[in-house]
């Protein structure tokens, strides 16, 4: 008898102490498609920065996708504590679908909530055969240009924004640039779903002459392949891509994540979150980072998206929505 | 004794009944009458927009049209394959009639990169067709690839029992009694398997039709031209369209379901009207 009490005891002992110990906390960060090996590094460093200033150990999981479907699964649902997507329209959208953050919520971190910044870049084979120089070369007849989808991914919708505004300066109308973005999306053969997905048709499938690319999946490609196979063509005119990154308040406020949830982020901004963003070839934004890495992106004329299009509410509309633009270049033809 | 015999030798017709009406209900019915609850709340003129805008009629012309022409094509085909299988014996028949089953058990995913891969302007076969100016990859010949390699192992399936219940001897006996080939095989063999071809037909159309994961690497997946209805639902959900993803689904179930009526009934009619 005395014995099992004793085993007892031992065990409710034992348990106990379990719940005593360091908290493990685990934390979803949903992302869009190109940001795998930059959060796989950057949580490694942040869970290191959390055991030694508090002791606990945080475990971060991530998703990615286009980023406009990963959005629709925050919408649907999918408990996740931190959002890093391509653009702010799809954290808009989760604002007005599931009202799971406030309005303002671009306003609660520095720089309108982007902690690196990226760019639209042509990614061609080796030796640029077709002598792909700018925008105006992707209209020409034979050119085979891949891009996604505008209306599933955060990155097309800033390639598509990107030739628009080059034409609009060029040719001096909308009108010209609508004829223009017609033109190029002629010379398009496959509309995949997201940027992940684009660069295996490019890449790998060996379909296309340019790549329409987010400026880090360009850096990606030539590292992993080899200079030998891809080259980096930077237009004349480029568009400033802000990815921007928030705080699910909803959900971080019932798994009692908050606290650390907006120390993940805020830890985007330190020097080491910095030097990692400029490590996986985004554009850090601390002056230290960005003097570092400076040297490794080409100097080009970029434009903002609220100089160009007036913000994403009103280019969302304008050429994205059911009807609007993109949708018109592929009636008319 | 009597009251006994009358009823059927497997007990239990309330209970089975029952877990029919249940299983079905919760399977079938309702997530499917929650399509119909969604788009209930859009005005009519909204889901008109939704359903018959230009791209989603071009849509309807593709997903239609190709499941259609590729379960024909799997019924032929799929007729001499069944028929090959159960009536001749050749060394691998084994594993010909195992490999008919693949395209059922490989992810459609795998098998829409496999097919992409094969098709497409570098690939195995797309390199020999791509100099004449024939794409099949990105193109709706592909979508017709994809929608004729999964369904053909439901007209396969759905043959073969029926081919082996055939007895040889009647078409030995038309033979003697002096049938040409063409009318015994007019007369004799194609009447009793009119009934399983269009079962066949109606499965490898349905699943065509529904299909996503395999297409969606091959067609391109171009406005207007290469995209399927379920593609362009999952777009809708995407820019979070809830109700025009619904409206669209609807008009798919509707279309659907009347279709298939009709191709049960057509099966009825021909089987009251062939049968000796």
């Amino acid at each position: 008898m005395k014995r099992i009490q004793f085993l007892l005891a031992l065990t409710v002992t034992l348990i106990l102490a379990g719940f005593a110990q360091a908290k493990d906390i685990e934390l979803l960060n949903v992302s869009y498609d190109p940001t795998r090996e930059f959060y796989a590094e950057f949580n490694a460093a942040f869970a290191r920065h959390w055991k030694t200033t508090h002791g606990d150990t945080v475990q971060i999981k991530q998703s990615h996708g286009g980023s406009g479907r990963q959005a629709r699964s925050v919408i649907d649902g999918l408990a996740a504590d931190i959002v890093t997507l391509a653009l702010a329209g799809d954290i808009d959208a989760i604002h007005d679908n599931a009202k799971l953050i406030p309005k303002d919520w671009q306003k609660r971190l520095p720089l309108n909530s982007s902690p690196y910044t990226s760019t639209i870049v042509f990614l061609v084979r080796k030796g640029n055969p077709l002598k792909i120089k700018d925008w105006d070369d992707l209209v020409k007849p034979g050119v085979s240009i891949i891009t996604p989808n505008p209306k599933t991914s955060g990155g097309a919708r800033w390639n598509y924004l990107a030739a628009w505004e080059f034409a609009r300066r060029k040719y001096g109308s909308d009108g010209a640039a609508k004829e223009f973005v017609q033109k190029v999306y002629r010379n398009v053969p496959v509309l995949d779903s997201g940027a992940r997905g684009s660069t295996t048709t490019f890449v790998q499938r060996a379909i296309g002459d340019v790549f329409l690319s987010w400026e880090n999946e360009a850096f990606l490609a030539v590292k992993e392949f080899g200079a030998g196979s891809f080259e980096i063509v930077v237009p004349s005119l480029s568009i400033l891509a802000e990815p921007p990154v928030t705080v699910v308040d909803k959900v971080v406020k019932k798994k009692g994540t908050e606290a650390i949830a907006r120390a993940y982020l805020e830890y985007l901004y330190s020097e080491e979150g910095q030097d990692l963003a400029g490590k996986h070839f985004y554009r850090p934004t601390s002056p230290a980072a960005a003097a570092k890495y400076g040297p490794q992106f080409v100097k080009v004329e970029l434009f903002t998206i609220e100089q160009a299009f007036g913000g994403w509410a009103r280019a969302q509309v304008e050429h994205f929505a059911d009807g609007a633009t993109f949708d018109q270049i592929y009636l008319k033809q | 004794m009597s009251a006994r015999s009358e009823r059927s030798v497997i007990p239990g017709f309330n209970l089975s009944l029952g877990f029919t009406l249940t299983y079905l209900g919760l399977i079938v019915v309702i997530p499917l009458s929650a399509a119909f609850l969604k788009t209930a709340g859009m005005s009519w003129s909204a889901f008109v927009d939704a359903v018959a805008s230009p791209r989603v009629l071009a849509s309807y012309r593709l997903s239609f049209g190709a499941s259609f022409l590729a379960a024909l094509v799997n019924c032929v085909f799929g007729l001499v394959v069944a028929w090959v299988l159960v009536r001749y014996s050749f060394p691998g028949r084994k594993i010909v009639d195992a490999l008919v089953d693949l395209p059922f058990a490989l992810p459609t995913a795998v098998a829409g990169i496999a097919l992409a891969a094969i098709y497409s302007k570098n690939g195995w076969v797309g390199q020999w067709v791509e100099p004449y100016g024939i794409k099949l990859a990105f193109s709706q010949i592909g979508v017709f690839i994809a929608l004729t390699f999964i369904g053909l192992p439901f007209v396969v399936r759905t043959l073969q029992p029926v081919i082996e219940e055939l007895e040889p001897e009647l078409e030995e006996a038309s033979y003697t009694l002096g049938a040409s080939r063409w009318q015994t095989i007019r007369r004799v063999i194609l009447p009793d398997l009119f009934p399983p071809l269009l079962t066949g037909f109606a499965m490898a159309f349905a699943r065509a039709l529904g299909e996503y994961g395999s297409v969606v690497f091959i067609s391109g997946n171009m406005p207007m031209r290469t995209e399927i209805t379920p593609l362009l639902i999952i777009t809708k959900l995407e820019q979070y369209d809830y109700r025009g993803a619904t409206a669209i689904a609807v008009v798919m179930l509707v279309v659907s379901f009347i279709l298939l009526l009709f191709i049960n009934l057509l099966q009825r009619w021909s089987r009251r009207h062939h049968r000796i």
